[in-house]
């Protein structure tokens, strides 16, 4: 009786365990964890404008998590450097994703419609760079597409990695 | 590490976030597609130290206008003919303004000096002559500077990196030639090509997105367009550029010279 006692202690208590890490896991959000989509109309999601052609310079989901960490690496080069070959820019990213506003022209970042606080002001991360960028396109028509391979990306993601090192 | 890694176990690729943008799941094929791209790139096996710009040019670029890094074969310079220089001519000084969208804001104390006309006396004779940052050799402001902010390119091209820049002046109180403004207003709709916001220093930076692409600075092509022609940029290391033959030739000065700054504006009377 009490060997049997015994062992389901500590299978309750094993669980327990196995319950609570989990939790933590899902609570720092590095978890595989799939989550079904809200229904819609229950959860106010942001809806970012679309930039002109058929993807921005990278697969969007690449974008999202890596744009701060290109226009980041970009800055340096370019400012320091003084090299302007590099494919990837801010002045790109509002050249090509810039809204219209009711007057018709492209709207700057204090207008909530404003590409980058779609979704900046969901997350609540503020964003400085228009404190001295034109947030809004000077000379308008420019396209920047990704055209390279797979491979090109893959060179890239694991650059971009690295940079943090 | 990043997310999108391969062999990520922590799988912060998660559908977590992309539900949240209001779309279905991208998960399966996206880290499918990942982990192969992955794989491909193990076996190509590509060089260490692989660059952003290494991966640009692997697709040959025609979105990036320019040439490559400025390289120290360069120093950039600029040669002012005061004798040429009209006392009444300010068109340097409003070529300046419009390229790079600084604009008096009624704070004549405070406001944009990138450049500026003086008036100089002395043996009697006056002369009118324009003085911007003397982008030096040795600068003092970035001798000074506490973040890194203001620092010299390599082919000499004194700048002030406002990503860095904290708006402490220290510079401002060392430049020699009063060169160095601040930023007291906020800003909006800036040039793209002249990013200036409240908060950080600026001064000339001898039109650096113009001479990368292989143009001449704004106020040198503004003085000439007025048939003055008393500025003269050009190539302090190439013997054989138009400046260096002008210097070669005919006596001219730095300012302050004995301050041993070195600066790449050089200010002649010959012509």
């Amino acid at each position: 009786m009490l060997v049997r006692s015994t062992i389901l202690a500590v299978l309750v208590l094993a669980i327990g365990g196995l319950l609570t890490t989990s939790a933590l896991r899902a609570g720092d959000g590095t978890t595989a964890v799939e989550t079904v989509p809200p229904p819609p109309g229950r959860t106010p999601v942001p809806v970012p404008a679309k930039g002109k052609g058929d993807q921005c310079v990278a697969p969007t989901d690449w974008m999202r998590r890596n744009h701060m960490t290109m226009l980041k690496h970009q800055r340096n080069t370019t400012v320091h450097e003084g090299d302007r070959t590099g494919r990837f820019s801010i002045k790109a990213c509002v050249e090509c994703h810039a809204v219209k506003g009711v007057d018709g022209k492209a709207v700057t970042v204090t207008d909530p419609k404003h590409f980058c606080r779609t979704c900046h002001d969901y997350a609540a991360v503020s964003i400085d760079c228009f404190e001295c960028h034109a947030s809004r396109p000077q000379e308008p028509g420019k396209v920047a597409n990704f055209r390279g391979s797979p491979e090109d990306l893959a060179a890239l993601t694991r650059y971009v990695e690295g940079l943090g090192k | 590490m990043s997310c999108c890694g391969k062999n990520d176990k922590s799988g912060c690729c998660s559908g977590e976030k992309s539900s949240a943008f209001g779309e279905p799941s991208p998960l399966d094929t996206a880290r499918r597609w990942f982990l192969k791209s992955a794989a491909a790139f193990t076996t190509v096996a590509l060089a260490p130290g692989v660059t952003l710009m290494a991966f640009a040019g692997a697709a040959p670029a025609s979105a990036g206008p320019g040439r490559g890094p400025a390289t120290a074969k360069e120093r950039w310079g600029l040669l002012i003919d005061v004798a040429k220089c009209a006392d009444d001519c300010s068109a340097c000084v409003s070529a300046c303004s419009k390229e790079n969208g600084w604009k008096d804001t009624g704070h004549p104390l405070t406001d944009p000096q990138w450049i500026r006309k003086v008036t100089v006396s002395g043996k009697g004779a006056t002369a009118s002559l324009p003085v911007m940052c003397q982008h030096c050799a040795s600068p003092p402001c970035v001798d000074v500077c506490p973040t890194g902010a203001s620092f010299k390119r390599a082919d000499g091209i004194v700048l002030v990196d406002k990503h860095l820049c904290i708006g402490c002046r220290y510079c401002v109180m060392a430049c020699p030639y009063k060169a160095r403004s601040f930023v007291h207003e906020p800003l909006e709709d800036q040039l793209a090509h002249a990013p200036r916001g409240k908060g950080t220093v600026e001064s000339c930076t001898l039109c650096v997105h113009r001479v990368d692409e292989g143009r001449q600075p704004a106020c040198v092509e503004a003085c000439a367009a007025t048939g003055h022609g008393a500025m003269i940029f050009g190539d302090l290391n190439d013997p054989e550029s138009a400046i260096s033959r002008r210097i070669a030739q005919f006596p001219t000065h730095q300012l302050r010279a004995d301050l041993g700054c070195d600066p790449g504006v050089r200010y002649g009377t010959g012509s």
